[in-house]
C-alpha cells in the first residue's frame, strides 16, 4: 500500500526480531469470533479518488460561481493567498498540539497572536486559544459563568441568539440541571429589554444577548449587561459573525464580561459547515476559569523568550472529572488561518471589509424594500445581514433561484414555521454590484 | 552520537542563512502606514447606519503591515515547529502517522470549502451523499447499525455518546447515576461523563494492565449506566476477555462504550459491533489520517447499536428512494445538537478520501502499525522498563524506572530525544505507568526510521548511565532551551499588549 513503507523483506526481517513468523500471530489477543475483514470496494489511486471528489462536488452549490447571499452564522467572506496557502505547509498541518514547547514554537506563538487579535477585536483581557466553533463556545461561556457563580442554575438567553446555539445550549444544559430562559424579541427586531431585566433573578448565573442577532439587528451590549450586573450574574456578548466586531463597539468596551461565538469569517473558508473557529474570551479575574486549550510567555533555561501552554491544571488531563471542560484540543488550524488573516488586513483591512460589507448590505436591503409586495419586517439598524418578507413562502422561491444560481438567502422556516415568508439575507465584500443587481431583479421578477 | 550532534549544530551556525531561532511577535513587525492588502473600489454608496454609541473608531493595536512581511513571519514560525513531514512523530495515543496530500487537495474544491450547509437541499446533493457514504463505511468498519458524524472531535464524541446512553435509560424510566472508567483511561472519558450528569467511579487495572472481570463485577450494579472502555487500552493492550466484560456490562442492563482512540490497530482487522460494543466513538484525524494542524480540527463521529439510533443527534442525513438525499430533522427522541450544522464536513471529505484509497486494504493500516510498534518494543525490551509485559498492539509504554537511578526521567529522555531529530513520546501517561513513555510509531514509518529511533533511545539509555547531565539538561539543538513552564503559570501572560 502506498501508505505503507514496509517492504515484504523489512517485514521479515521485522518479524524476526520481534519473534513472531507472520504478522496475524500479532492479532492473537482479538478473539476469532470478532475478526471480520469489512466488505468494501477496492482500493482506488489518487486519479479515481480526485474523480470521484471532483463529481462529488460538482454536485453542490458553491459561492465562487454563483451569486451568493447566504449567511445564518457561517459568510463567505474573502481569504486571502497567504491565508490559504500558509495551511499547506506541512509544519503548520502535520504538527499536533504543542505539548513540547522546544519544538512547536511556531504553533504556540501563533497561538499566542491569535488570543491577542481576539483581545483586541473583542476589547477583553485575555482569550483561549479557540473552540470547535461558535455554538459550544457559547455553551462553554455559560458554564463557566455558572461555575463562577458558586450554584446558580440559570441561564437568561435571548431568543435572537443563533436557533442552533440555543438548541446546542439545551443539549448540554439538560443532563446538568441547568435551565435556560429565553427572552422574546420586539417589533424592531431586539430582543425586548424590559422582559429581559424581569426574566433575570438571583438564580440568574449569565444573560446571554447576541450581536449582531440572528435576525441580523444590532444590539446594545449594555441591555445584557445591565440586567446582569443588577442580580449579579454575568454578561456573556455572542459574535456570530466575527466580521462586525472591526465596525462596531467591542463587547468589552459595552461591560460585557465574556464573549464568544464564531470567528469563521477572520480567514476560514465556509466548508459546508466546519471546521469552523469559535472563540472565547474574557476578563483577567475570570481567566483561571477559561475552558480549552491557553498558551503564555515565558523565558527559556537562556532567559530568551518563548512559549507554552499554561494553566493545565484546569484540564481534563489532570483533573479529569473536575476539569473546566471535558475539550481537549483547540481548532489549531483555523486559528492559524484567523491570526494571519487579521496580521495581513490589519487595522485597516479588517474595518475596510466589515464597512463595505455594511454599506453592500444596506444598499441591496434599500433596494429590495422598493419592490413591492416585499418589505423589511424590523426597523432595527443592520450590519451586513437582514431579515426580508416575501409575498409567498421563501423556501420554495429560493430553492427556483438557487437552482438559477442565486443563492438568495437562508428561509426561517426550518426554526420559525410562522415565518414562512421571512429569509435572511447576507452581503459581504464579495459580493459585485453586479451579482447585487442580479438579486434584486430576481426577487422583483418573482412574484 | 553525541560528538554528531555538536559538529551539526556548528555547521547550522556557519551556513549563510541559518536556521531561524527567534521570530518577533506579528504586532512587533507592525509599521505604521504598512499595507497588507486592497479591495477593490466600493461600488455602492458609501454609508454606515449605525448609530455613533454602537460603532467603535478603530481596532487599537492591529497590525500595520505588508504582505511580504506576513509571508515571513508566518514561514518563519513554521519552521521552529517540528512536524510528521520532518521524521518519526511517536507521540503516543495520538496517531500520528502521514497525511495523504490528495485528500488536503480534494478537500479544498471549490463545491466542498466553498459550500454553505444551508443551501437548498437540491444544490447539495453532493455533500449530503458525501456524508452519507462515510457514514456507511463508518457503519461497515464497526459492525454497528448507524453513526453520527456531527462531533467535532473525540471529547465531544465521548458526550454525544453517554448522552444517547442516558436518554435511552431515560426512556426506559431507567434513570442511573454511575458510568464506570479504568484507571488507565484518556482524562477526556471521566470528563465527558461528568458533563453529561454522571459520577464517574474509577476502576482498578489488574497486574497485566487490563480490567480485573472481578473488579467490573463487584462495581457493576443497577445503578451504572455505562462501562467506558478504550479497546485496546492506552497501554497498547487488547482486552482479550472483551466479550465476558460485554456479558457483564449487559447482564446489569448497562451499555458498553468504546473509547475508540486506538481503533486504529484493529480497522479492518475486526468489528466492535461483534465485541457487544453498544456505542464508539472514532477520531477521525487518528485512524483516519485527517491532519493534527498543531491541534485541531478534529472530528468524532459516534457510532451505535440499533437501540440506540433514535436518540441521535439531530440532524441526520437520510436517502430517499429515489437516490437523492436529505437532512432529517424531525427526529422527537434526538438528544439534540452538539454544535451548528454538520460536522467538520472538510474532515469527512478528508476521511472518505484516506478510506477510498485503502478499500478492502484497509486493515493493512492496523497490521503495520502493530508490527511497526511491535518491532519497536523488541529492539527496547531490556534497555527500558516494560511495567506490563502483555502482548501489545500499535503502541508500547515503557517507563523510566532503569534512569531514574541516574536521577533521569521521562521528560528528559523525551527533550533528549529532540537532540536525536525525533518528536518525543507521550510522556507521564497512562498515569498507571510512573515516569511512562508512550510509544507509537503508526504505520507510515518505514523500518530504516524505526531502526534510526531506536538506535537513539539506546544511546540516550546509555548516556543515562554515563553522562546524566546531558540528557538532564537537554534539549541543546532546539530553537529555544528547556521552557520554563511554571513560571508560566505562576505569571500569567496571555497576549501581547499595544
Amino acid at each position: 500500500m502506498k501508505f505503507v513503507p514496509i517492504s515484504d523483506a523489512d517485514r521479515a526481517e521485522m518479524l524476526r526480531a520481534i519473534g513472531v513468523s507472520s504478522v496475524d500471530e500479532l492479532f492473537e489477543s482479538i478473539p476469532a469470533d470478532v475478526r471480520r475483514g469489512p466488505n468494501l470496494p477496492p482500493p482506488l489511486s489518487e486519479i479515481e479518488v480526485r474523480r470521484l471528489f471532483s463529481s462529488l462536488a460538482a454536485r453542490n452549490a458553491n459561492a465562487r460561481e454563483t451569486a451568493f447571499f447566504l449567511g445564518a452564522g457561517l459568510y463567505h467572506h474573502w481569504v486571502s493567498a497567504v491565508a490559504d496557502q500558509m495551511l499547506y505547509r506541512a509544519e503548520w498541518l502535520t504538527s499536533y498540539t504543542p505539548y513540547q514547547p522546544e519544538v512547536s514554537q511556531g504553533t504556540l506563538q501563533s497561538i499566542f497572536e491569535f488570543q491577542t487579535h481576539v483581545c483586541l477585536l473583542t476589547g477583553l483581557d485575555v482569550s483561549n486559544a479557540s473552540l470547535y466553533e461558535g455554538a459550544s463556545a457559547l455553551v462553554e461561556s455559560l458554564l463557566m459563568a455558572a461555575r463562577l457563580s458558586r450554584g446558580r442554575a440559570k441561564a437568561v438567553l435571548s431568543a435572537a441568539i443563533h436557533p442552533e446555539y440555543r438548541e446546542t445550549v439545551r443539549t448540554y444544559f439538560a443532563p446538568l440541571g441547568l435551565t435556560a430562559i429565553e427572552v422574546p424579541i420586539g417589533p424592531d427586531g431586539r430582543t425586548d429589554p424590559d422582559a429581559l431585566s424581569a426574566a433575570v433573578d438571583d438564580d440568574t448565573f449569565a444573560v446571554a444577548v447576541q450581536s449582531p442577532n440572528f435576525y441580523g439587528v444590532i444590539e446594545d451590549w449594555k441591555l445584557g449587561s445591565r440586567a446582569a450586573r443588577e442580580k449579579g450574574a454575568l454578561s456573556v456578548a455572542v459574535v456570530a459573525e466575527a466580521v462586525s466586531m472591526a465596525l462596531l463597539a467591542p463587547p468589552g468596551e459595552r461591560g460585557a464580561d465574556i464573549a464568544c461565538g464564531e470567528a469563521q469569517s477572520l480567514g476560514v473558508p465556509m466548508h459546508f459547515g466546519g471546521p469552523v473557529l469559535g472563540f472565547l474570551a474574557c476578563r483577567s479575574e475570570h481567566q483561571r476559569q477559561l475552558p480549552g486549550r491557553l498558551v503564555g510567555e515565558t523565558r527559556d533555561a537562556e532567559g530568551r523568550r518563548a512559549f507554552c501552554l499554561t494553566l493545565s491544571t484546569r484540564e481534563q488531563h489532570i483533573r479529569r472529572e473536575r476539569a473546566t471542560s471535558n475539550i481537549c484540543t483547540n481548532q489549531g488550524l483555523m486559528a492559524l488561518a484567523a491570526n494571519v488573516h487579521c496580521s495581513l488586513l490589519g487595522k485597516r483591512g479588517l474595518r475596510e471589509v466589515a464597512l463595505q460589507s455594511h454599506a453592500k448590505a444596506e444598499y441591496v436591503k434599500g433596494e429590495i424594500a422598493k419592490i413591492p409586495g416585499w418589505w423589511i419586517p424590523f426597523r432595527g439598524q443592520t450590519f451586513n445581514e437582514f431579515t426580508v418578507e416575501a409575498p409567498e413562502p421563501a423556501a420554495p422561491l429560493l430553492s427556483r433561484l438557487a437552482r438559477r444560481g442565486i443563492l438568495a438567502g437562508v428561509p426561517l422556516s426550518r426554526w420559525e414555521p410562522s415565518s414562512e415568508n421571512r429569509f435572511l439575507v447576507a452581503v459581504t465584500e464579495l459580493n459585485t454590484r453586479e451579482e447585487m443587481d442580479l438579486l434584486i431583479a430576481a426577487l422583483s421578477e418573482a412574484q | 552520537m553525541s560528538v554528531e550532534i555538536e559538529e551539526t549544530a556548528t555547521a547550522f551556525s556557519d551556513r549563510r542563512h541559518p536556521e531561524p531561532r527567534h521570530e518577533p511577535l506579528v504586532f512587533e513587525r507592525s509599521g505604521e502606514g504598512k499595507v497588507g492588502c486592497s479591495l477593490p473600489p466600493l461600488d455602492v454608496p458609501e454609508t454606515v447606519a449605525i448609530p455613533e454609541d454602537l460603532r467603535r473608531s478603530e481596532i487599537a493595536g492591529e497590525t500595520e503591515i505588508s504582505e511580504v512581511e506576513v509571508a515571513r513571519h508566518f514561514t518563519r514560525l513554521s519552521r521552529l515547529n517540528f512536524s510528521i513531514d520532518e521524521a518519526l512523530y511517536p507521540l503516543g495515543s495520538c496517531t500520528m502517522k502521514h497525511n495523504p496530500r490528495v485528500n488536503e487537495e480534494v478537500a479544498r474544491l471549490a463545491g466542498f470549502a466553498a459550500a454553505h450547509p444551508l443551501a437548498p437541499e437540491e444544490v447539495s446533493q453532493g455533500a449530503l451523499e458525501l456524508a452519507w457514504r462515510l457514514e456507511k463505511i463508518l457503519a461497515e468498519l464497526t459492525g454497528l447499525a448507524r453513526v453520527t458524524l456531527q462531533p467535532a472531535a473525540g471529547a465531544q464524541g465521548e458526550l454525544a455518546g453517554i448522552l444517547m446512553v442516558r436518554a435511552a435509560l431515560a426512556r426506559d424510566g431507567n434513570a442511573r447515576k454511575v458510568v464506570l472508567i479504568p484507571d488507565s483511561a484518556h482524562g477526556t472519558n471521566p470528563a465527558s461523563a461528568h458533563f453529561a450528569g454522571y459520577r464517574v467511579r474509577e476502576l482498578k487495572s489488574n497486574a497485566r494492565g487490563t480490567l480485573d472481570l472481578h473488579v467490573l463485577e463487584e462495581a457493576m450494579t443497577e445503578d451504572v449506566a455505562a462501562l467506558m472502555l478504550t479497546v485496546p487500552n492506552t497501554l497498547g493492550i487488547f482486552e482479550d476477555r472483551i466479550l465476558d466484560i460485554a456479558r457483564i456490562v449487559h447482564a446489569k442492563g448497562g451499555y458498553l462504550y468504546c473509547d475508540g482512540a486506538n481503533f486504529n490497530s484493529f480497522v479492518g482487522i475486526a468489528k466492535p459491533g461483534l465485541m457487544g460494543i453498544d456505542v464508539m466513538h472514532m477520531n477521525l484525524h487518528k485512524t483516519f489520517s485527517t491532519p493534527h494542524g498543531g491541534g485541531g480540527p478534529g472530528a468524532g463521529p459516534v457510532a451505535v447499536t440499533e437501540k440506540l439510533v433514535p436518540f441521535l443527534p439531530r440532524p441526520t442525513v437520510e436517502r430517499r428512494d429515489d437516490g437523492t438525499f436529505f437532512l432529517d430533522h424531525d427526529r422527537p427522541e434526538s438528544i439534540g445538537r452538539l454544535r451548528t450544522f454538520l460536522g467538520n464536513f472538510g474532515m469527512f471529505v478528508r476521511a472518505l478520501s484516506y478510506i477510498s484509497s485503502y478499500g478492502n486494504r484497509i486493515g493493512e493500516v492496523a497490521r503495520g502499525a502493530v508490527l511497526n510498534a511491535n518491532y519497536v518494543r523488541a529492539g527496547l525490551a531490556g534497555v527500558y522498563h516494560l511495567k506490563y509485559d502483555a502482548p501489545t498492539m500499535h503502541e508500547v509504554v515503557f517507563s523510566d524506572k532503569k534512569q531514574t537511578a541516574f536521577g533521569v526521567h521521562a521528560m528528559d529522555i523525551g527533550k533528549r530525544l529532540m537532540d536525536y531529530g525525533f518528536h518525543p513520546p507521550t510522556i507521564s501517561f497512562p498515569l498507571i505507568v510512573y515516569g511512562a513513555l508512550m510509544i507509537e510509531p503508526t504505520e507510515t514509518e518505514a523500518k530504516a526510521g524505526l531502526d534510526a529511533f531506536v538506535a537513539a533511545m539506546r544511546e540516550i539509555a546509555r548516556e543515562c548511565e554515563e553522562a546524566p547531565d546531558i540528557v538532564r539538561k537537554a534539549p541543546h539543538t532546539t530553537p529555544v532551551k528547556r521552557v520554563d513552564e511554571v513560571g508560566a503559570a505562576r505569571n500569567l501572560v496571555l497576549r501581547w499588549k499595544p
